[in-house]
């Protein structure tokens, strides 16, 4: 075990992957000079075939991903920002998403879409989103969306090892955050999630980059005596309703805490899970804390209010412990 | 790789035609019968386009198609049968009845797929043509699209890219007069060949309903593509002619083509002009007779047996969507 920041983590689980595997092949826009450094080196090591800078034309790689994938190669399609996902979509939601089950089955489709997700960085409101709800919408999309370096690590290689198209969206403002990452084989299951925070009182599951949030308030509750059990899906696509609900069944409460928008969020999707199969464990009314049905503003001052911190998610989990029974 | 023909062979190209030609007509009188579950878009009239270029292919090579992708899915090796088959529903359909017309593949012959998106099909092709590249083996990539999808912007996307990686890819847009409903002209500025031009690729026009021509330029360009030297934009110039999509009498209100149009492109039918060659050589007459007798044999057997085929069991609804 070292300590390394994030996107170190990242750019390991892409060395690692491709030293493993030849028909490893890695694409992107600027992927060579590397924007977050996590795509870094790679040329270097695995040549300009396998590692290749593409123009600006997303509709195009997101298309490309699929027909490379279908002929063999396990490919990863570097889309740099969440946003450009949609500027590609066509090729993730109506081929990726469903070339396999429109075949019945005939092919495989090893890829990973990977891009930076998430706002606080004042980008913008196109360079901000989180857009994981649409993709857990279509059902033939896997989407990993790790909170530590050592998640980063483990889901990317479980990512690019799956035979299905995986979203892999790494939280932007946390690149630089430290973790111990475990060297060499370390693999996290797609569709595990994690208890990052034991407790008793209240279930947090908080995804990406607010699982730190729901960290910081579970500490900021204790001084309040609420014991605060933290729980990261880390995969939202397939996702781990075991967990949630063993840990709902636990402390009868629940708050989510999601960087998308309210309206079918994925705290929208979980607390519905909750509510249909574990309502007589509930003690009172589940609470999510999300953005509202905003873009993502510029302004620093605007950008902090709309985002989820650990103050709303204090916040929330307060409400829930005086609410119910 | 296969080593370049030195000339087609005539009667395997008119009896790939005429199979693809049986088996859309007998297509378009089910669907009057009401017997079709979903929407079909006939091919016919285009027969030489699929024909002259599949002819240059192996099961190595891939190809991408489009919501007219019957033609396609035959001169590139797909069954009649299992075509049939998946077009009503059933179970032994080469999707086994989950993709229907518009999404018949065979991935064990490099049919990556008709596609429902417009345009859909040419990202895939092109990242076949990159993994194509990849294998080093002399594999080609070609996708099929029409004068409508050559309007989509994915088209010099790809151009683009193929052109600077110099991928082995044919470019395949079938003019065939109409993006849906309206004209090409007037929805379709310039000429859809002289596209590669910028981007320092060929670009041809070929007469579409002349599976010779057709046959004639795929081999420069698949020659050029199996040695490495990039992309090539083939524009085949043909025409529709049946509908847009084979229930349009239904939610049309007004016309719009004339019906002499039609007639007139009927009148440059190539399979008739094929047919025609062949029975000027005494040495094909009688070859082509039999292959007529043959076609019809084949399409009765692959329509009777699918109808008489299960439908699929109502568990895979729910499978196949992640591996």
């Amino acid at each position: 075990m070292a300590k390394k920041r994030l996107i170190q983590a990242i750019n390991e689980a892409l060395f690692e992957e491709m030293e493993r595997d030849p028909r490893v092949i890695l694409f992107g826009e600027d992927v060579k000079i590397s924007l977050f450094g996590d795509t870094k080196g790679l040329a270097d090591r695995f040549g300009d075939q396998r590692v290749r800078n593409t123009p600006i034309a997303e509709t195009a790689m997101t298309g490309m991903a699929v027909g490379a994938a279908a002929a063999g190669y396990r490919v990863v399609c570097h889309m740099m920002f969440a946003n450009f996902l949609y500027t590609g979509f066509d090729a993730i939601a109506n081929q990726a998403a469903k070339l396999r089950y429109m075949t019945a089955g005939q092919i495989r489709l090893p890829i990973v879409y990977m891009a930076v997700m998430g706002a606080g960085r004042s980008a913008g409101a196109q360079h901000s989103d989180v857009p994981y709800p649409m993709l857990m919408n279509l059902g033939g999309i896997k989407v990993a969306v790790p909170s530590t370096p050592a998640d980063a690590k483990g889901l990317l290689k479980a990512a690019i090892r799956d035979d299905n198209p995986v979203v892999f969206l790494q939280p932007a403002r946390r690149g630089g955050e430290q973790g111990e990452v475990p060297e060499g084989e370390h693999v996290v299951p797609l569709g595990l999630a994690d208890v990052k925070r034991p407790g008793s009182d209240v279930t947090v599951v908080a995804i990406g980059a607010m699982v730190r949030h729901a960290l910081r308030a579970a500490d900021i509750l204790q001084l309040e005596n609420i014991s605060v059990e933290v729980v990261d899906p880390r995969t939202l696509f397939p996702l781990d309703e075991t967990t949630i609900l063993a840990s709902v069944r636990k402390t009868g409460r629940l708050v989510v805490v999601d960087e998308a928008r309210t309206t079918c969020s994925a705290a929208s999707e979980i607390a519905a899970i909750a509510a249909e199969h574990a309502f007589a464990a509930l003690k009172g009314p589940i609470r999510r804390v999300t953005v509202a049905d905003v873009a993502i503003p510029y302004a620093p001052s605007l950008e902090k209010i709309v985002l989820p911190d650990e103050h709303s998610v204090a916040r929330a989990v307060r409400e829930s412990m005086e609410a119910g029974r | 790789m296969t080593a370049l023909k030195p000339a087609p062979d005539l009667l395997a190209l008119y009896r790939r035609m005429l199979l693809i030609r049986r088996m859309e007509e007998r297509l378009g009188t089910v669907v009057q019968s009401g017997e079709l579950p979903g929407p079909v878009h006939l091919y016919i009239g285009q027969e030489a386009v699929a024909v002259g270029v599949c002819a240059h292919l192996t099961d190595d090579d891939w190809i991408a198609s489009n919501h007219r992708g019957h033609g396609h899915f035959l001169a590139k090796g797909g069954t009649p049968h299992s075509m049939v088959a998946e077009i009503f529903g059933r179970d032994t359909g080469i999707c086994r009845g989950k993709g229907g017309s518009m999404h018949v593949a065979d991935f064990g012959r490099g049919i990556l797929g008709a596609n429902g998106i417009v345009g859909g099909g040419i990202g895939l092709a092109a990242g076949a043509a990159l993994a194509a590249q990849l294998d080093g083996r002399g594999r080609v990539s070609v996708v099929f699209f029409g004068d409508g999808g050559a309007n989509q912007g994915v088209v010099s996307e790809v151009i683009n890219i193929a052109a600077i990686w110099k991928l082995p890819l044919l470019l395949v847009c079938e003019n065939n007069g109409f993006s849906e409903f309206s004209p090409t002209s007037t929805v379709t500025a310039g000429e859809i060949a002289a596209r590669a031009q910028p981007f320092g690729i060929p670009g041809v026009t070929v007469d579409g309903n002349d599976v010779l021509a057709v046959w004639q330029v795929t081999a420069e360009a698949v020659e050029r593509a199996r040695s490495g030297q990039g992309p090539t934009l083939i524009e085949a110039r043909t025409y529709r002619w049946r509908g847009h999509v084979e229930t349009e009498k239904s939610f049309l209100s007004g016309k719009y083509r004339e019906d002499d149009e039609i007639a007139e492109w009927q009148g440059r039918d190539p399979i008739v002009r094929l047919k025609a060659r062949l029975f000027d050589d005494a040495a094909t007459r009688t070859d082509v007779e039999a292959t007529d007798a043959e076609i019809a044999q084949v399409v009765e057997h692959a329509y009777s047996q699918a109808l008489a085929d299960p439908l699929p069991p109502e568990a895979i609804a729910f499978q196949h969507m992640l591996a």
